[in-house]
């Protein structure tokens, strides 16, 4: 075995599962506050990037103001589907609700293909090109860049969600709504802020991966390694969502580079099936009482 | 309300139509259906066979998500198994196509059972997660066992024969397709007149209080699977006597979104519902092709943007009548019917 | 002979303590009355009895034979229904539909001959249909509703509807969580006048869990009183109602007057 090959695929693999996990962390936060699966995060990160292509390819803007741009973009498209598309669902089922989501994810994929046509497209690179190396490991230095600026927004985000008076109204929604209701928070508001926020990381994940992988219409079926990540990691897990993520990163890697391409799906959902049976909710998520 | 149609039995009272009326219009639907071959052109039959085979997954699907309660994102992998299992069984053994389709409903149903498994832990939004595993898989082996599948060229096959007559033409396939979809949307129609279809809306309703008045929730959610899934298989298996060409690309992830679609527009939990859907979510693909080719001479781009207007329409379509129309066309028709019923003392 | 027997029966969870150490016995063929303040354990008992919560210790002898591991269809099986304190209609479902599910142990038919709905499947069915309009619906007097989707229903008929599809499990112990709750007088008198001929005419044992003291001990022939999870007193109507025990639990405090007529308001009528 040949393991400064595996030292660096695995490398590559974990530097992969952190954009996972930052896009994992969108994800939970939108079902903590308000119990809706989105099947859509995969497009929104799609959207987001072809708006980095729009803003730093088609009208030359600097990457310093393009990927901002792109970012809040996302940010607002979350914003926008919560207010339009996702509130008036408010009490239905939740499969009702998931079902809207993947109408969503139909129509932004549509979208995308009108205006910037189905046709693979490469970004214009941002990020620093020298090689890095890890001792003797070798890392692509777009996969190295990509990973630090994400795990720095990651960090942003959970220091912000521990302290800040938005992140407290977050988590009390989460955990109790009718309760954060009556202590006067603005529950509407915090659903809306969390498709924002949660888009918002989505997004910044986005345009990195993209930074690395290209983009094309499809791009949006990296929404299935998420949804992954967050059932083995637990839907509702801020912890299960990060180590989910950088494992599911990982195995997703290693197994292209060792078996081919085409298991890197089966790979990743294996393990989602063998979580399924014997701890289906997740390594660190919380199993709710029923009640009669 | 239709009065004067007091019953005497309880059999009559119980029938699937209670009113000479309803009896009239279904024998005229028959008759429709029948004389319909003999008018149509050769694309009117093709539309009308793929309406016939989306009308038998649907209804499947409806069982389950509509009816059970239980969403799947595996309809296509299971039509997928259908088909292979047709194509190879009438490839290698020569059997005619009652077996085959049979068998490849059977096989279908095996998989569904499997699927359904972690039912018995999970549920809800979790049990569609673990279909959409069971269709990654599915589409795996489709593409990679290649001497069974044909790997990513798949497998041809020859046309459906019986008794020495074949099915070749869209017009005989019309009589084969037809047919059987009337038929197995009367046999869910029995079924929610019985025992076990009570289960399943019971299960969808109410799961908890369903167990304690006696129905063991997974028998009869892997009921419901396999059940459900013996429809897609057999609609897979006549998707693969229609085409007669069979490959992974042919059922994608994206098929499954167009049957719950089809039952979401349709109008989930009701059979009505699920031949509308399913009719509906056919014909608006085929519609929009003729609005672009009327477009191109004027607008030579045209059949460019076909295929992304389709996804937005889609998408749409399952936004739209989620949050307008959560009982879908099947309300809509409902709707009509009774302004006729009244008219003209109300309108 | 006690249909019904509970021995020592423990459950918490985590660390809440919903019953602990309850022991109740439920004489054949006798209304049992389980009352006792909100937060008692009154449901999850029968939640325990149902097999829906599994208690940490303790065992309930059905017929004299333990239900231990058994799961709930099973124990429905065997002849235990119930009705819920929330009311747990099949919402998609006309008030005939619902009925006919409580059936649904005592039937046969198989998947091949739902599907084709000839011979024994529509036998079964309409004996099924006619024992339930025969025995029930007429009964119950809910004739004219057995069409209507239960949803649309008032608050009162959906009770009713589902006592008629607990009857329809052809129980031997019937088990309902507070049934006139939120009814208006005229429907309570329906009500109690409707177990009362379950038990009579039908042999069926009643376990009930209510909180209209009125009725409780104008209809029942044996009364458990439960507190904190715990039984803190049994007996018939007359001893329970003179219980200390039971009167503070009630009030918490020594206004024993106040308490006696609300444990005993018939007195107050007359």
């Amino acid at each position: 075995m040949d393991w400064l090959f595996f030292g660096e695929i695995s490398l590559a693999g974990l530097a992969m599962g952190g954009l996972y996990a930052l896009i994992a962390l969108g994800f939970v936060i939108i079902y903590k506050a308000t119990r809706v699966i989105n099947f859509a995060i995969g497009e929104i990160m799609m959207f987001a990037a072809y708006l980095f292509l729009a803003f730093a390819g088609g009208m030359e803007m600097s990457p310093w103001v393009a990927v901002p741009l792109a970012v809040l973009g996302g940010a607002l498209l979350g914003g926008v589907i919560e207010k339009t598309m996702i509130r008036p669902m408010l009490g239905e089922s939740p499969i009702a609700v998931v079902m809207v989501t993947i109408g969503i994810a139909s129509i932004l994929v549509g979208l995308v293909e009108l205006i910037w046509t189905a046709d693979p497209q490469l970004l214009p690179s941002f990020l620093p090109r020298q090689p890095v190396f890890i001792g003797e490991l070798y890392l692509a230095p777009k996969i190295a860049y990509g990973f630090l600026i994400g795990m720095a927004v990651l960090v942003i985000y959970l220091l912000y969600f521990r302290f800040s008076r938005g992140g407290v109204a977050l988590r009390a929604t989460a955990s109790d709504q009718a309760a954060a209701y009556s202590m006067g928070i603005n529950v509407r508001r915090v659903f809306n802020l969390a498709w924002v926020f949660g888009s918002l990381a989505a997004s910044v994940a986005g345009i990195l991966v993209a930074a690395t992988g290209g983009l094309s219409p499809q791009f949006g079926i990296i929404g299935l390694s998420v949804l992954v990540v967050v059932i083995v990691g637990g839907l509702d897990s801020i912890l299960g969502a990060l180590v989910a993520g950088v494992f599911i990163g990982w195995l997703e890697t290693v197994a292209g580079a060792y078996l081919g391409g085409e298991y890197r799906m089966p790979a990743t959902f294996a393990v989602l099936a063998v979580i399924l049976v014997f701890k289906p909710y997740g390594l660190f998520g919380t199993h709710e009482i029923e009640r009669v | 309300m239709r009065i004067g149609d007091a019953k005497q039995t309880y059999v009559a009272d119980e029938a699937i139509w209670t009113t000479s009326t309803q009896k009239f219009w279904f024998s005229i639907l028959l008759l429709g259906l029948l004389i319909f071959p003999l008018l149509a052109n050769s694309y009117l039959l093709y539309l009308g066979c793929l309406v016939g085979i989306a009308v038998i997954s649907t209804t499947g699907l409806n069982i389950l998500t509509g009816f059970t309660g239980l969403i799947s994102l595996g309809q296509a992998g299971f039509m997928g198994v259908g088909a292979y299992t047709v194509a190879w069984l009438s490839t290698n053994t020569g059997l005619p196509f009652p077996i085959t389709l049979l068998l490849a409903g059977l096989m279908a149903a095996a998989v569904g059972f499997l699927v359904g498994l972690p039912s018995l832990r999970v549920k809800g939004l979790y049990l569609a997660i673990a279909t959409l595993a069971a269709s990654v898989f599915l589409h795996f082996i489709f593409a990679e066992w290649e001497s069974v599948t044909g790997g990513m060229e798949g497998l041809s096959l020859e046309p459906a024969h019986l008794f020495g007559v074949t099915f070749r033409s869209d017009f005989a396939m019309y009589f084969l397709i037809v047919p059987l979809a009337v038929l197995a949307v009367l046999a869910a129609r029995n079924l929610f007149r019985t025992r076990i279809g009570r289960a399943f809306i019971a299960i969808r309703d109410r799961d908890i209080s369903a167990e304690i008045l006696g129905i063991p929730l997974l028998r009869y959610k892997l009921m419901s699977f396999a059940l459900s899934s013996f429809y897609a298989g057999v609609a897979g298996g006549l998707f693969a006597y229609f085409y007669r060409v069979v490959t992974p690309e042919s059922f994608p992830l994206t098929m499954s979104i167009f049957y719950l679609a089809a039952v979401i527009v349709g109008g989930m939990g009701n059979l009505l519902g699920g031949i509308l859907g399913a009719a509906f979510m056919t014909l608006v693909p085929e519609a929009l092709k003729l609005l672009t080719a009327a477009l191109t001479p004027f607008f030579p781009n045209a059949p460019v943007f076909m295929s992304p207007m389709l996804e937005i329409i889609f998408g749409a379509l399952i936004v739209g009548f989620l949050i307008f129309e959560p009982h879908g066309l099947a309300e809509i028709w409902r709707r009509v019917r009774r302004f006729f019923h009244l008219w003209p003392f109300r309108s | 002979m006690n249909i019904l027997e509970i021995d020592q029966l423990s459950l918490s969870f985590g660390g809440v303590k919903a019953l602990e150490d309850v022991s109740l016995r439920v004489p054949k063929d006798t209304i049992t009355t389980i009352i006792g303040p909100n937060g008692a354990g009154k449901t999850s008992l029968f939640n325990c009895i149902s097999g829906f919560y599994k208690p940490q210790q303790g065992r309930i002898t059905y017929q004299g034979k333990p239900l231990d591991g058994l799961r709930p269809p099973k124990r429905a099986g065997l002849g235990l229904a119930r009705t819920f304190q929330n009311i747990a209609l099949f919402r998609g479902m006309t008030v005939l539909d619902n009925i006919k599910l409580g059936a649904h142990v005592h039937m046969k038919t198989g998947l091949l001959g739902s599907l084709v709905y000839f011979g024994r499947a529509r036998r079964e069915e309409m004996a099924v249909r006619e024992e339930v309009e025969r025995r029930i619906i007429d009964f119950l007097e809910i004739d004219h509703i057995r069409r209507q989707p239960v949803a649309n229903l008032p608050y009162g008929l959906q009770k009713r509807v589902e006592l008629a599809r607990a009857l329809a499990m052809k129980p031997e112990v019937l088990m309902l969580d507070e049934p006139v709750a939120g009814m208006n007088r005229e429907e309570k008198e329906d009500m109690a006048r409707f177990i009362l001929d379950i038990r009579e005419e039908w042999g069926i044992t009643i376990l009930m869990v209510e909180h209209d003291m009125g009725m409780v001990m104008d209809i029942s022939d044996h009364i458990a009183v439960l507190n904190f999870g715990k039984v803190i007193a049994e007996g018939d109507p007359g001893t329970v109602q003179k219980n200390p025990d039971v009167i503070k639990a009630y009030l918490g405090n020594s206004d024993i007057e106040s308490l006696r007529r609300k444990l005993n308001p018939n007195r107050e009528a007359a």
